[in-house]
């Protein structure tokens, strides 16, 4: 499906979010289906080893491809994956969840952490677009 | 006949277990978490449940996207801890309940809510960690367990109202099980955040404290919530807190509050915890 088909939703206007809805899921199943497969050491070990060769067996598109090999979390998500399966990637490479937030964020992972231990990001300026910009 | 007798919420983050598990518990950046967590190791010690129903969401570990429950029954004998990517948690299997669960089942969905009844599912951190907070580490987990795993990954989860009636449902069907168990109710997840995009790390201390309130003085206001506000209050990841109203479903109108806790951050997360008892059991 296209995303001119899309119907506009209510959370379009959430700033610096992407709701996995079922046009998103149906855009990133093989990317998430990919994902999922790191779930067993062995595959693990497999995709380590080989990135390029474990992708070939996946028919994801060559933007998703080239977002997984570039570990770019935000371009997958508006691929249509997903944070909880993109996480058994960063998983396999052995970082965490915070680790892949700073990412997403543009900050350090240091950075991230003290914005976190100073009370998180602010819901104030961060609920809609139109007062983030 | 079997009881609900109390229920506890908290968060589930994955990094309170990694913290467990590789003995962190103590460190500055855990304490006061583990410290608000120290009376609901107490409580569950003198209140000694038989079987806890588990209100928590796979985080696609046991269902990939060929299939998406919204409620998913877990009936089975017992539950192994998944493997999420880094090796599964080094914790005890958990013992389901499959004569209850299959007794909910009857029950629940002759109720009108359509569960998938599962029986095969690897448990992730939505399920085990709560338990080590509860529980610490141990041999075995003391008490059987019955999983109902909520979709809060693929937009739309069911909504907060429909979670509240399922808790009640599930009541109804706790009160006509004829085995003498003290159940409680567990609803996991929460609270504010977001892990996901250029907003990842957002949290609202004033949203997630308002929801304490209501959650225990009045949840049916509460249950009314449409999804656009958790969405955009409580953080992508925050409109898990869905699964806390099927908890609150199943307890009574008017509870005793035991204790409450509200910690910033875990990880990337908001955590909210909360020990309730019904006012009516005391009294039996």
């Amino acid at each position: 499906m296209s995303d001119s088909k899309r119907q506009a939703r209510e959370y379009d206007d959430i700033p610096g979010t992407t709701v996995f809805d079922a046009d998103m899921a149906r855009k990133g199943y093989h990317v998430n289906q990919f994902a999922m497969s790191l779930m067993k050491a062995e595959n693990r070990e497999r995709f380590l080893a080989d990135e390029e060769a474990y992708l070939d067996e996946w028919p994801v598109t060559a933007e998703q491809r080239q977002s997984i090999m570039d570990r770019d979390f935000n371009r997958l998500i508006s691929l249509g994956g997903n944070i909880y399966y993109i996480a058994k990637i960063f998983s396999t490479d052995r970082q965490s969840f915070q680790y892949a937030a700073a990412e997403m964020t543009g900050l350090t992972q240091d950075e991230y952490r003290a914005m976190m231990i100073g009370g998180g990001r602010s819901p104030i300026g961060n609920m809609y677009k139109e007062e983030s910009e | 006949m079997a009881k609900v007798t109390g229920g506890i919420t908290t968060s589930h983050v994955p990094a309170i277990g990694a913290a467990i598990d590789h003995g962190k518990t103590g460190e500055d950046y855990w304490k006061p978490l583990f410290k608000g967590f120290e009376y609901v190791k107490e409580w569950a010690k003198k209140t000694k449940p038989d079987v806890v129903i588990l209100v928590f969401n796979d985080h696609a570990t046991a269902f990939d996207q060929n299939f998406v429950p919204t409620f998913a029954l877990g009936c089975a004998d017992e539950y192994q801890p998944a493997d999420e990517g880094w090796g599964p948690r080094q914790v005890p299997v958990v013992k389901g309940h499959p004569e209850l669960a299959a007794h909910i089942a009857q029950s629940v969905i002759q109720d009108d809510f359509d569960l998938t009844v599962v029986n095969k599912m690897d448990v992730d951190h939505g399920l085990t960690v709560p338990m080590s907070l509860v529980f610490d580490q141990s041999e075995d987990w003391p008490c059987q367990v019955v999983p109902l795993a909520v979709n809060v990954i693929l937009y739309p989860p069911p909504s907060g109202k429909r979670c509240f009636n399922l808790g009640k449902a599930l009541r109804n069907a706790i009160d006509s099980y004829p085995e003498d168990l003290n159940v409680q109710v567990w609803g996991t997840g929460g609270m504010s955040h977001q892990l996901q995009g250029p907003r990842a790390g957002f949290i609202n201390s004033e949203f997630d404290n308002d929801f304490l309130d209501k959650f225990v003085d009045d949840p049916e206001a509460l249950a009314d919530m449409p999804h656009i506000k958790y969405l955009r209050e409580a953080g992508a990841e925050g409109i898990e807190l869905v699964m806390w109203m099927v908890m609150r479903g199943a307890m009574d109108k008017e509870v005793d509050l035991k204790h409450r806790f509200y910690h910033v951050p875990a990880s990337n997360t908001a955590v909210g915890h909360l020990v309730m008892e019904n006012k009516v059991d005391k009294q039996a």
